[in-house]
């Protein structure tokens, strides 16, 4: 035994349960994508679209996402601190607490409870799990750093830091509510400031979920799995702080046109054209890094993973502020744009990345090499493939609904109904599901190939022992 | 020394802390404190006990998943759904349901669109209106009464005013009424169709149908009629959710009225309380502003006055 063996253990529980959360996530979303063209589908009460959409994007940011976060987080912490948790017990209840709070989680939403705000769906009780739940991690993360055995904290650590702060100070602003029962509340703030509020959060919540914890697998397991140095610590040191302290000034991007007074939505679009500094530090210190010897492309299955994740980082980051300027904002606002940009950042860079790096801890705790690079190059084209395939047609369709909701006939009156331009997506929705099935079957390579690798794992040891 | 800091964790976190506080509080925390963040409408009123229950029905249900509830000042989607959202139309909503997709159109003018009975029909079965809306079915919505316990505490929560006995009227209320009630309250405290005086209706000059009689117009009125009324006002103006058009009933007055009121309700739309030529209107019928042009509108008057025999 190890000093490590438990805690990795631990990881590995977060890991496993992860990839479990994201599959329950990712059916859910091909079951949305097919109500979507076809209301058949719907099983009322609890299987409306409407129910299960929030459980397709809590099941996959806080299920997948977060699950990935805290086990990827503690192999990280492990290694840059050089020493195990220092709260292991700790670690292996929060495991524990994690799942039953999920697995609560959908089941309210199924029910129906929920907030109504994006991203903070989950009625008060869970919030409370979950802050819980934030808080061992906290304890766990700061209680280890103190304790490091390493002088210096390299840069996948201060990403850390900043989502634990970050995170805490957002979910409990935002989920201010007065209660009305265990099952209902109603958000501290109303109208105007509840959108403002929500959207603080919502933008913010994307951006220490869904960027600044993957940042950190990025800038660890980039180097890890190449053996490159990262390019430049300066540029990584402009671009952590000027990332964290510019995120949060752009929410209001999200309510461009609504009634929220005008100087906030102007702050909020500047706040985000400058954002693209930031993110792109992040971009070109990834590249110049393989810069040095792009032959790990090959050579190294995983680089490709780590690049093509960041290049959709890269090019997420540049969408997102494009559409925070008004003019394409009238355009492509509310329609099925949005969701395109979306999953290229969900599919494309975060389970890119997070996938990436689980490849690279599960071989190393299970003691043994990855069951099959040939698998993982497989799984690799086609969540790729998928992902390209679901975006694309999102994109098309979505400027296709904006220009027929603003088209106008020659007498001056509207061209189409809303219905007319409703089922002029159905096509797209319908490709949309075939993306979904292909990235899907990627995803069953990806855990086959991590489960086989667990259990030859256990052949060796076994046989060793 | 800068560099000290990327050896102590607690310092780090406390200079993290501080970036993201300075957004934070600039765009958020500062504006709370204002008035402009806490506007209301003259006419807006806090939601009734059975407003209140049909709007957690909505969030439960996750409608605005596929709705949203704020029009923008852009003019095409004025025309499309009507006014405009003013920041204080939202003072009661906790939270605020704008969403972010439009799956299905927007609802901020939906409150007087349509009689009550279209959104029964609709909750019930939006295929049998729409055939290919993606709309899930709610007809369950009808079998379940409100849980009054409920009620009462989510007004309490809300601190809105209420009676018991208000609340002792909902006791054979449906969960259908209640989304109903909610349907029709939404951004009713902005006026949004022309109801005009009667006085002044007196005195205009009368127009006439510059297309009264012609064949080619009464074939697209019908077309038209098929694709835009007949789901209210049933095959050949016959009535069904809407009154019969084929007869000489108006408002539900006998005698009828000429084709510049016609014009003027279908432009215009119908609302509670409206007044066309003296007589009051009870129930609703959405604005063809933005939809039909003016030459169809005549077309369409027209056709029913072909129903009509005249
Ligand atoms: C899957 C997306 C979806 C969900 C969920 C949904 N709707 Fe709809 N809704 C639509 C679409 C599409 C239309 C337009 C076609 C139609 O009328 O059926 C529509 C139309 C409507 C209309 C008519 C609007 C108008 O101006 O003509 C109302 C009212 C409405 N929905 C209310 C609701 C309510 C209330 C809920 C929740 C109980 C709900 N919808 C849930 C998609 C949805
Ligand atoms: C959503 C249902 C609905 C639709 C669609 C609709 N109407 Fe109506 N309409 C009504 C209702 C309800 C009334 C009765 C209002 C009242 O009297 O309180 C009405 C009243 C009228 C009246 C007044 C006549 C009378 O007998 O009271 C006319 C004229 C009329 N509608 C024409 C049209 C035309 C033309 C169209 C299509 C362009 C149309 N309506 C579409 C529901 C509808
Ligand atoms: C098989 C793969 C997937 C399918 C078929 C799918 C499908 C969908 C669908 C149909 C929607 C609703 C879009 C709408 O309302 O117009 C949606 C929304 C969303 N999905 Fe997925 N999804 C998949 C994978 C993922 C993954 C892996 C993540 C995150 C890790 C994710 C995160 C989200 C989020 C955050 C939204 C909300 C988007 C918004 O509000 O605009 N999805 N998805």
């Amino acid at each position: 035994m190890s000093d490590y063996d438990y805690d990795h253990e631990t990881v590995r529980g977060f890991v496993l349960s992860s990839v479990f959360w994201g599959v329950v996530g990712i059916v859910i979303g091909l079951w949305i994508s097919v109500q979507m063209w076809s209301a058949g589908w719907n099983i009322a009460p609890y299987f409306t679209f409407g129910r299960l959409r929030v459980v397709h994007t809590n099941g996959l940011a806080f299920g997948l996402g977060v699950g990935a976060i805290f086990g990827i987080s503690y192999y990280i912490l492990m290694r840059l601190t050089k020493r195990p948790l220092l709260f292991p017990v700790l670690a292996r209840v929060q495991l524990y607490v994690f799942n039953i709070a999920i697995a609560l989680a959908a089941l309210s939403l199924f029910l129906g409870m929920n907030q109504s705000l994006e991203y903070a769906e989950l009625e008060w009780p869970l919030d409370i799990g979950v802050v819980i739940l934030w808080v061992m991690f906290a304890v766990n993360v700061f209680g280890t750093i103190i304790k490091r055995k390493e002088e210096q904290m390299y840069i996948s650590l201060w990403y850390v830091i900043a989502t634990v702060v970050a995170v805490a100070v957002l979910y409990i602003v935002n989920n201010l509510s007065i209660p009305a029962g265990w099952d209902k509340s109603y958000h501290l703030f109303a109208g105007v400031n509840s959108a403002n509020v929500e959207w603080w959060y919502g933008h913010n919540a994307v951006g220490f979920v869904f960027t600044t914890p993957i940042l950190a697998m990025f800038y660890y397991f980039l180097p890890k799995s190449t053996g490159l140095p990262i390019y430049s610590h300066r540029l990584s040191i402009i671009a952590f702080w000027s990332l964290i302290f510019a995120y949060l000034w752009t929410g209001a991007h999200h309510l461009v046109y609504t009634p929220l007074p005008d100087w906030i939505q102007t702050l909020a679009i500047v706040f985000t054209i400058f954002l693209i500094a930031p993110s792109w530090g992040s971009v070109i210190n990834g590249y110049y890094t393989v810069g040095n010897d792009w032959s790990k492309m090959q050579t190294n299955y995983l680089t490709k993973f780590f690049i093509w994740g960041i290049t959709f980082y890269g090019l997420q980051t540049v969408q997102g502020p494009t559409q925070g300027l008004r003019v394409v904002s009238q355009l492509i606002h509310y329609t099925d744009w949005v969701p395109g940009h979306v999953h290229m950042g969900t599919m494309g860079w975060v389970t890119m990345t997070v996938t990436a790096s689980m490849y690279y801890i599960i071989p190393k705790i299970s003691k043994t090499d990855l069951y099959s690079v040939k698998i993982a190059n497989t799984h690799f084209w086609l969540v790729l493939i998928g992902q390209l395939m679901f975006s694309i047609t999102m994109w098309i369709t979505g400027i296709q609904q904006g220009a027929l909701w603003k088209a106008v006939s020659s007498d001056g009156s509207l061209k189409y109904t809303f219905y007319e331009t409703l089922i002029r997506n159905y096509p797209y929705w319908q490709m949309r599901t075939i993306a979904g099935v292909i990235f899907t079957i990627g995803m069953l390579f990806f855990i086959y190939n991590i489960l086989m690798t667990i259990r030859k794992g256990k052949a060796l040891t076994a046989s060793q022992g | 020394m800068a560099g000290d800091i990327y050896r102590k964790p607690i310092l780090f976190a406390i200079a993290s802390t501080g970036m993201i506080l300075v957004g934070t509080i600039v765009t958020m925390v500062y504006p709370m404190l204002t008035p402009d963040m806490h506007p209301k409408m003259e006419a807006l009123k806090p939601f009734t006990a059975l407003q209140l229950a049909g709007r957690d029905i909505y969030q439960r249900e996750g409608c605005n998943n596929c709705h949203t509830q704020t029009v923008r000042p852009l003019k095409t989607e004025v025309m499309r759904y009507g006014e405009y959202s003013k920041a204080g139309e939202f003072a009661y909503d906790r939270p605020f349901l704008w969403g972010s997709k439009r799956t299905g159109p927007d609802l901020a003018r939906i409150g007087g669109k349509y009689p009550d009975v279209w959104h029964y029909r609709h909750f019930e079965n939006p295929q049998a209106m729409f055939e290919k809306s993606n709309m899930p079915q709610y007809a369950f919505l009808k079998e379940v009464k409100l849980d009054l316990t409920k009620v009462e505490s989510h007004m309490k929560a809300n601190d809105f005013p209420f009676t018991t006995s208000e609340i002792a009227t909902l006791k054979d209320r449906t969960e259908m009424d209640a989304l109903v009630a909610y349907m029709q309250v939404i951004g009713t405290s902005v006026r949004k169709k022309e109801v005009r005086a009667v006085a002044e209706a007196s005195t205009r000059s009368r127009e006439k149908n510059p297309f009264a009689g012609d064949k080619k117009a009464i074939e697209l009125g019908r077309k038209l009629y098929a694709d835009n009324c007949q789901m209210c006002h049933g095959e050949n103006g016959k009535g069904d959710m809407g009154p019969s058009l084929a007869d000489d009933v108006f408002f539900g007055v006998k005698g009828d009225l000429a084709d510049d009121d016609y014009y003027e309700v279908i432009n215009n739309g119908i609302e509670p309380g409206m007044v066309e030529e003296g007589r009051i209107a009870k129930s609703s019928m959405p604005s063809f502003k933005g939809t039909l042009s003016r030459e169809q509108i005549w077309s369409i008057v027209a056709y029913i006055r072909s129903l009509q025999g005249k």
